[in-house]
């Protein structure tokens, strides 16, 4: 009885930073802020809903692989967010600002020393 | 409880389909690669949830760690494919 409420509430928080998450990358304006979005919010909400099943089934061999998987993807989904910025940031895609121009002297354009 | 995970891997699907707008529509390969990489830590989830309503959790747990596996890598690949001046 009390591994299926904290399950429901676990999976239950995983979905909302999994909605949260979804929200962020349709609606910000700008790649990197959608990746800031997503990043987070798709780790700890994977993280918190296999967790969940986890305590839901109990102690065995099958809740230790979903607690391998979680490490997996507490591990691997920040380092593909941080490949796919460096690879954006190699390329020169402009992040975006409220005012339109360049974010930090790094990203102006060139020829424009400011 | 089998009602509770059959809701919530529905609401994952509809997030599915949200995030596939993404994918299709958004400007550039960068962002289809990271709408890409949530769909699959979504489907990573589906899959676990999916065991527990059809009782073949000893099964399906061993897709889903591979299905994090690839993702991960399919990932990786893509962005070590663009990470040069000039190729987007």
């Amino acid at each position: 009885m009390i591994s299926e409420i904290l399950s429901v509430l676990l999976v239950g928080c995983g979905l909302f930073l999994f909605a949260s998450g979804t929200l962020g990358l349709l609606r910000l304006p700008d790649f990197y802020c959608r990746m800031h979005a997503t990043g987070k919010c798709d780790t700890l909400g994977a993280l918190l809903a296999l967790t969940g099943l986890a305590v839901y089934h109990g102690f065995s061999l099958v809740s230790l692989k979903i607690i391998f998987i979680v490490i997996f993807i507490f591990l691997a989904n920040p380092t593909a967010t941080h490949a796919i910025g460096r690879a954006a940031l190699v390329n020169g895609v402009q992040p975006w600002t409220k005012e339109g121009g360049p974010a930090s002297p790094k990203f102006a354009p060139e020829g424009e020393t400011k | 409880m089998n009602d509770f995970f059959l809701v919530s891997s529905l609401i994952l699907g509809f997030l599915v389909l949200l995030c596939l707008y993404r994918g299709i529509r958004g400007p550039g390969f960068l962002n289809r690669i990271v709408a890409i990489n949530v769909i699959g830590t979504k489907t990573v989830v589906i899959l676990a949830l999916m065991g527990f309503i059809v009782q073949r959790i000893d099964m399906f747990v061993d897709t889903s760690l591979a299905y994090a596996l690839l993702n991960f890598i399919g990932t990786l690949a893509a962005a070590k494919y663009l990470e040069r001046k000039g190729a987007i």
